[in-house]
């Protein structure tokens, strides 16, 4: 087995921002994971459904459920959309023993102030069940025992918050069994077996958030994993052929360019011979672009993974071809 | 406008073909002075701060005295607005055209602040400052995840107040906060709301008011198990934040509802923003239904970043079978065209999946007014780029 990055992880969380595709990356690390015939467990916690609609099956109840084997059939991926009052009330049904007292709670609106309203507290609730998965022991018998737990996280801007979970009590609860709870989930989330990835697109905002989620992490003592580059555009243009372009070709030169579409076999036309030389143009400025923020991620010190923007779109195919480019390229 | 009456309810597949949106005609939008109130709201990442911007600046280049509320603003973009500085005050942004007589002042929302206003203007001095300094208060106004939202709301009542009051503004162009649904925006005040009213909050309560009697043996279970399991400190302070807060809530109850009705008003518009992938536009479609549900002025939907057809009449498949042709050959004219080619086949294909995507968002809400705005080569930062995406947006032909 080749060597991976991350020999000694277990939870991998994926977190980015809004739009950069950071739910297609956690399904398509999970697939990757499965690849080296891991037992895998992709969690999401924003109530989308985002897991069921990727691997294109009905919503995900709050059940660890099979939804694909990796490509050589040997690993296999579980998903959990993970609920923060189910989770609530299966913690306390777990450690409480509360009985009575469990519905009661329920009733009186406290599941529902604890999930939505109580700072902090959904934030335990959802890492919680997260390091139960990794912790599988005696209080849940027969339950799943996981290699690898993948956990598409809430996006940059909220992701150190919500890892942090021991702050966010912090002036909270000073002491009890929530806050020890809190304490051990903190401990599995600094240790050597959580990293924390992040994903971006080459575009500034991005990019800079990405820079920052680094910064905040590492100050807040989590453990920051690599960098996917996602959606990147086609490499189809050598650098000469790029400048070429963009300074604009001469009549001679686009000549030259029908002659060679006349021998491609392509019916063109001056309007199509303009076309493609305006999209290489665009393409080669923007990849101008996208090659100042290239070093700019480059800058942040990480391991980083680069995968393809799929005209197609992404479906199922999509996300094994996708989690093949991440095994070759040494994520997992 | 005779679309917002007729509602936005989905339409079966069958009852219409795969067709193409009626145009948004935004400089009509932008020109009604009975237009007061235009919320911009849709999924994270679709680009809603941007398009915010661009269309405040637009209005006040037709001559509308606008403010535009923005949540997060990238830092250059916030910097070339004026409003680098958080502080929850409208500025006047520097460099509007003032020919037309309009102007623009812009700001970014200060959460926090935001909520920390509303308290000491509804509670004496000893009293906002008892709640200020609550660990609770403190943790709920700044890290509740429904709280941006609700404070952006409330920061537009007080917006829309003094504008009516002062008469410096005649529009107010709202961005919202980048939630992990675009419902959240709607939906979070009432789950305040709703929760300062409910049992919880009866709950701790109990013991400062109402008859011991009614104190059951369920409260005691309840109380008493919290206490074990958050904690008897945690507790405390709940009760005495509660305590504190509870001839409040009548005041956040009665804010939000007349904030829920300003935005049902005639003189409000929803703009939804997406960008042509399947999350942003399936968000678009549930925010649309939504607003029609709650019947809420919607004027249109924006779609960011779209690509376009490419002139030339050249398809994906035949650019690719020219492709294959020229892959023997190192001939560097040869290996240029077979890179044009490879790049026109992707555009092509991208351009296929977002009409697709479109027409099926068009067939099953027919009445929505789209504008399509084609993606820029690079980020927007400044006046003139916002300038552009306003030229672009009311130019839909």
């Amino acid at each position: 087995m080749p060597d991976t990055d991350w020999p000694d992880v277990q939870v991998h969380v994926v977190s980015g921002k809004g739009g950069t595709g950071k739910s297609t990356v956690a399904a398509s690390l999970a697939l990757a994971l499965a690849s080296r015939g891991k037992t895998v467990l992709l969690c999401e916690v924003e109530g989308r459904q985002g897991i069921a609609q990727l691997f294109d099956v009905a919503p995900l109840p709050y059940e660890e459920r099979r939804i694909a084997r990796g490509p050589d059939g040997e690993g296999e991926v579980y998903a959990l959309a993970i609920d923060p009052e189910a989770a609530l009330l299966e913690y306390l049904a777990m450690y409480y023993r509360l009985g009575r007292a469990g519905k009661l709670l329920d009733r009186f609106g406290v599941v529902e102030f604890a999930t939505t309203i109580a700072p902090g507290v959904r934030d335990v609730l959802l890492t919680g069940k997260v390091y139960e998965a990794a912790n599988r022991n005696s209080r849940n018998k027969g339950a799943r025992e996981y290699d690898a737990i993948v956990l598409d996280a809430p996006p940059t801007g909220r992701i150190t918050q919500f890892l942090n979970v021991n702050d966010e009590l912090a002036g909270l609860a000073k002491v009890g069994p929530i806050r020890s709870q809190a304490d051990a989930i903190t401990r599995l989330l600094r240790s050597r077996r959580t990293a924390v990835h992040l994903v971006t697109v080459l575009e500034e905002m991005p990019v800079q958030e990405t820079a920052d989620a680094v910064k905040e992490l590492r100050a807040a003592k989590l453990p920051v994993g690599g960098v996917v580059v996602n959606l990147r555009r086609p490499q189809d243009l050598d650098p000469t052929d790029r400048e070429r372009l963009e300074a604009g070709l001469g009549a001679g030169e686009r000549t030259r360019l029908s002659t060679a579409l006349e021998r491609a076999g392509v019916r063109h036309s001056p309007t199509l011979v303009e076309t493609l030389v305006d999209e290489g143009r665009d393409h080669a400025e923007r990849r101008d672009l996208e090659d100042a923020q290239d070093s700019l991620v480059a800058g942040i010190g990480v391991p980083t993974y680069s995968l393809p923007s799929l005209p197609g779109g992404t479906d199922l195919t999509g996300l094994y071809e996708l989690a093949g480019v991440l095994r070759d390229q040494g994520m997992c | 406008m005779a679309a917002q009456d007729r509602g936005h309810a989905r339409v079966g597949p069958l009852a219409a073909r795969s067709r193409t949106a009626p145009a948004l005609d935004v400089d009509a939008l932008l020109d009604d002075p009975d237009r007061r109130i235009i919320v911009c709201c849709g999924a994270g990442g679709v680009g809603k701060t941007t398009t915010s911007a661009a269309i405040a600046l637009r209005a006040a280049e037709r001559g509308r005295k606008v403010v535009v509320l923005t949540i997060d603003p990238a830092r250059r973009l916030a910097q070339s607005m004026g409003i680098a500085k958080l502080d929850n005050t409208p500025r006047p942004v520097p460099g509007v055209a003032p020919g037309a007589g309009g102007s623009l002042d812009a700001m970014m929302l200060d959460m926090k602040r935001t909520f920390d206003e509303v308290v000491e203007s509804q509670a004496s001095p000893e009293k906002a400052a008892q709640i200020l300094a609550n660990p609770f208060y403190i943790a709920v106004s700044s890290s509740f995840a429904g709280t941006q939202e609700y404070m952006a709301m409330e920061k537009l009542g007080q917006l829309d107040r003094q504008a009516r009051e002062s008469g410096q503004y005649d529009l107010i162009v709202v961005d919202t906060p980048p939630s992990r649904s675009a419902l959240d925006f709607l939906d979070a005040p009432e789950r305040l709301s709703s929760f300062l009213d409910g049992k919880f909050m009866r709950l701790l309560l109990a013991p400062a008011r109402g008859p011991a009697k009614l104190m059951t043996t369920g409260f005691g279970l309840v109380t008493g198990t919290m206490a074990k399991i958050i904690g008897a400190q945690v507790l405390t302070d709940m009760k005495t934040f509660v305590t504190a807060f509870d001839t409040l809530f009548g005041g956040f109850r009665a804010r939000a509802q007349r904030t829920f009705e300003l935005l049902q008003a005639r003189g409000t518009a929803f703009l939804v923003v997406a960008a042509p992938e399947p999350d942003a536009m399936r968000e678009a479609a549930y925010f649309v239904e939504r607003l029609s549900g709650e019947s809420m002025p919607l004027a249109g939907l924006v779609v960011n970043r779209a690509s376009t057809t490419p002139a030339g009449d050249l398809s994906a498949e035949a650019a690719l079978a020219g492709v294959e042709r020229l892959a023997a050959s190192d001939d560097a004219d040869d290996r240029l065209a077979a890179g044009l080619l490879r790049l026109h086949a992707d555009r092509v294909r991208v351009v296929e999946r977002q009409t697709r995507l479109r027409g099926r968002f068009a067939t099953a809400h027919p009445d929505v007014a789209t504008a399509v705005l084609p993606a820029l080569a690079g980020d927007v930062h400044d006046l003139d780029g916002l300038r552009r995406i306003g030229e672009l947006l009311a130019d839909q032909d």
